[in-house]
């Protein structure tokens, strides 16, 4: 758990890094998020089915994506899954039961229950898992969803990372209920509220959950309460909204990879030259798959046109067809690296 | 693209899929075998029994569907295939389609019921910006491709602003659904089994108007129609019309009171709007050299404006007239002035009558 946490941190400064230089045109952090991400996903098994709103990159990294594959996302090369379609960090695997995350908050959130629904249909020893922050749980779809779960009694855990912010707006202009845990009652969920930062804590909530959620065919919602140390993106200059040395409190004293490594090293099972050596390694690699990504061909422009149906409908077929008269006409308006 | 590669098409992730496989597709519903004189809703109704019969991953789901729906289509299903796979749902059009969305991720085919189309907007977010855009966002891993939405539309008489809407031309925006609607009984049954059917969602409208009003000779078994496939359900050779669902009746009163008076109608029903058979509509409008449109939805911004649109891109030289479009009023639909606002056979048959004589 522990060296995936660092990975996570590491992956996150080095992908900041990389969109301020401009080789990448967005991205997301986590930092802050590490034990809520890595915990949970250690928690649950592979079978699992995870909806991810767009802040638990750990799952899909616990769950064995490699540090190629979320350069390729980012830089939307041939070799991404989405196939260059979506902004970075908008990752999805079907092999490794994870959802392609959309930008649209909480809508996954409904889909989950379906899914879980499909689990219990299916008897399989596994349940929907569903992430999103405070801000998600303001939409509709939230509590569509908490609904449907308890009236189908489907197998899902609702995962809410409070991390007090939805962009610049702090949960006090987000709700004036008790945080997200009473909602889950008022809907008839079992619900918990754990301390997102202590990786052991969120571990033993989710294992617990999924016992429950799994064997006796029930929604649980968990309130894992931390604090998004990053920016809500490279698009977003948090330090206008909120005091910096709140944040730096919550970066230095509440780190949850600290915390843990605190633990483990009390423990004996790691050292400070551990942890040297694995945060070069791991930010070498980075480096590595950055450049590896960013050389790599991009998609064709026949991928803008495949996929929107499972085959290609006429009037997309007559369009790729006068695109590509346009692009022999007028070559200079398109970029160089997507192959025609 | 034949039926058969329809059953095989389907991309999930990966689970096994349980199905029977379907009886001979290719018959377009008049050939061999039982046919019974059925309403609409009945068809409907057999459809979906067949749907469920035929594939035990499949659910029905909604407002009220369990005890037969408000319109009686889902009548018997939850007595034969348990509640377990029939349900009500709580009332919230959001829900209905995120949860099923997440149904038809899993690789089942998720039948949605929505109450009237004209509560179908609080479930638009999940339509256009989830279920259009789940394949290709995902690049091809996901798909919700056995989603299947089903919502009366239309007028009834008496049905005022929320129970006439046909909000069609919203959908026919929305790249990545499917948007079908049939005009009869034998049509729905076949129609709607190809949509279930269909590695795509698909948003399927019936006119209320006809679930008890139309009676069809509907054959008994299991067969499935075509989608983007229209229909020229009459041939003529002075004007092309073209409509769907339940204006389709009133246009044919119209073009054989135009045949009185020597006009030769051609009538088209497009059946799938979106993506819809632009060469049908198309070499008819060789022939003719005119086309007339008519739908209940507002005329402004409604479906006609596509069609009329794409077929003076492809046609202007050919045409010997404006296209004309015979359509709702652009107002909310009215109750005391339903009739008013309608597009009536004689509101039809001025328009043919000052297109052929342009």
């Amino acid at each position: 758990m522990y060296s995936n946490m660092v990975t996570l941190q590491t992956l996150d400064t080095v992908f900041y890094e990389a969109q301020r230089q401009g080789r990448i045109s967005f991205y997301v952090t986590s930092i802050g998020e590490e034990a809520i991400n890595i915990a949970s996903a250690a928690a649950l098994t592979s079978d699992d089915i995870v909806f991810p709103q767009y802040r638990e990159p750990g799952v899909l990294l616990w769950r064995g994506f490699t540090l190629q594959e979320f350069a390729n996302q980012c830089f939307g090369n041939k070799a991404d899954y989405g196939k260059g379609r979506q902004m970075p960090i908008h990752y999805g695997s079907n092999k490794l039961n994870y959802f392609t995350v959309s930008s649209t908050i909480a809508t996954q959130i409904p889909h989950a229950v379906g899914a879980a629904y499909s689990l219990k249909m299916d008897k399989k020893d596994a349940c929907a898992v569903t992430y999103f922050g405070d801000g998600g749980t303001s939409e509709g779809d939230f509590h569509a969803a908490m609904n449907f779960a308890a009236v189908t009694e489907s197998p899902v855990i609702f995962i809410c990372r409070n991390n007090g912010w939805a962009i610049s707006t702090p949960t006090s202009d987000q709700f004036r209920s008790d945080g997200i845990a009473v909602r889950g009652q008022a809907y008839g969920v079992r619900s918990i509220r754990v301390d997102g930062n202590d990786a052991l804590a969120m571990y033993s909530a989710v294992r617990s959950a999924r016992q429950m959620a799994v064997n006796e065919h029930r929604p649980i919602l968990i309130e894992a309460v931390t604090y998004r140390v990053g920016h809500h993106s490279t698009s977003d200059d948090s330090t206008k909204y909120r005091p910096a040395d709140e944040i730096e409190w919550w970066r230095m004293a509440r780190d949850p990879v600290t915390r843990f490594r605190k633990w483990i090293e009390i423990n004996g099972w790691w050292g400070s030259e551990a942890e040297s050596q694995l945060r070069s390694s791991i930010r070498s690699q980075l480096l590595h798959a950055i450049q590896i990504a960013e050389r790599a061909e991009k998609p064709p422009v026949n991928d803008l046109f495949t996929d929107v149906y499972d085959n290609i409908p006429s009037n997309l077929r007559e369009q790729e067809k006068l695109l590509k008269e346009t692009i022999n006409r007028h070559p200079k308006d398109y970029p160089a690296d997507v192959p025609i | 693209m034949g039926f058969r590669n329809i059953i095989g098409r389907r991309l999930g992730l990966g689970l096994v899929r349980r199905r029977k496989p379907f009886s001979t597709a290719t018959c377009d519903g008049d050939g061999n075998g039982n046919a019974k004189s059925i309403n609409l809703y009945s068809a409907i109704n057999q459809a979906l029994h067949i749907a469920l019969e035929t594939d035990n991953r499949a659910f029905v789901f909604g407002e009220d569907v369990s005890f037969g729906g408000v319109f009686r289509c889902t009548t018997g299903l939850a007595d034969r295939f348990g509640k377990a796979r029939v349900f009500n749902t709580p009332l919230c059009e959001q829900g209905i389609v995120g949860f099923g969305i997440g149904l038809a991720a899993m690789g089942n085919r998720a039948i949605a019921e929505i109450q009237f189309a004209d509560y179908i907007y609080p479930a638009f977010d999940q339509i256009v910006n989830e279920a259009a855009k789940f394949r290709y966002r995902s690049g091809n891993q996901f798909n919700c491709g056995g989603l299947t939405i089903r919502a009366p539309y239309g007028a009834v008489g008496h049905g005022g602003h929320y129970h006439s809407q046909s909000p069609e031309a919203f959908f026919c925006h929305v790249p990545g659904i499917k948007v079908v609607i049939p005009r009869s009984p034998r049509q729905a049954k076949g129609l709607l089994l190809s949509c279930i059917r269909d590695p795509n969602p698909v948003v399927f409208f019936e006119p209320k108007w006809l679930y008890r009003l139309a009676v069809e000779e509907v054959p008994e078994h299991d067969y499935m129609l075509p989608l983007s496939e229209a229909e020229v359900i009459r041939q003529g050779s002075d004007i092309t019309l073209v409509g769907w669902g339940a204006q389709l009746s009133v246009m044919e009163q119209a073009c054989n009171e135009a045949e009185k008076d020597g006009i030769s109608c051609e009538l088209i029903d497009l059946k799938t709007l979106l993506p819809w058979d632009k060469e049908t509509v198309e070499a008819s409008v060789r022939k003719t050299g005119r086309v007339l449109i008519s739908h209940e939805a507002p005329v402004t911004g409604g479906f006609g404006a596509e069609i009329s649109a794409s077929i003076v891109e492809r046609c202007f030289l050919r045409l010997e007239a404006p296209v004309a479009r015979v359509c709702g009023l652009d107002t909310p639909f009215p109750l005391v002035f339903e009739p008013f606002y309608m597009p009536t056979k004689n509101k039809i048959l001025d328009a043919i009558k000052a297109t052929v004589n342009y």
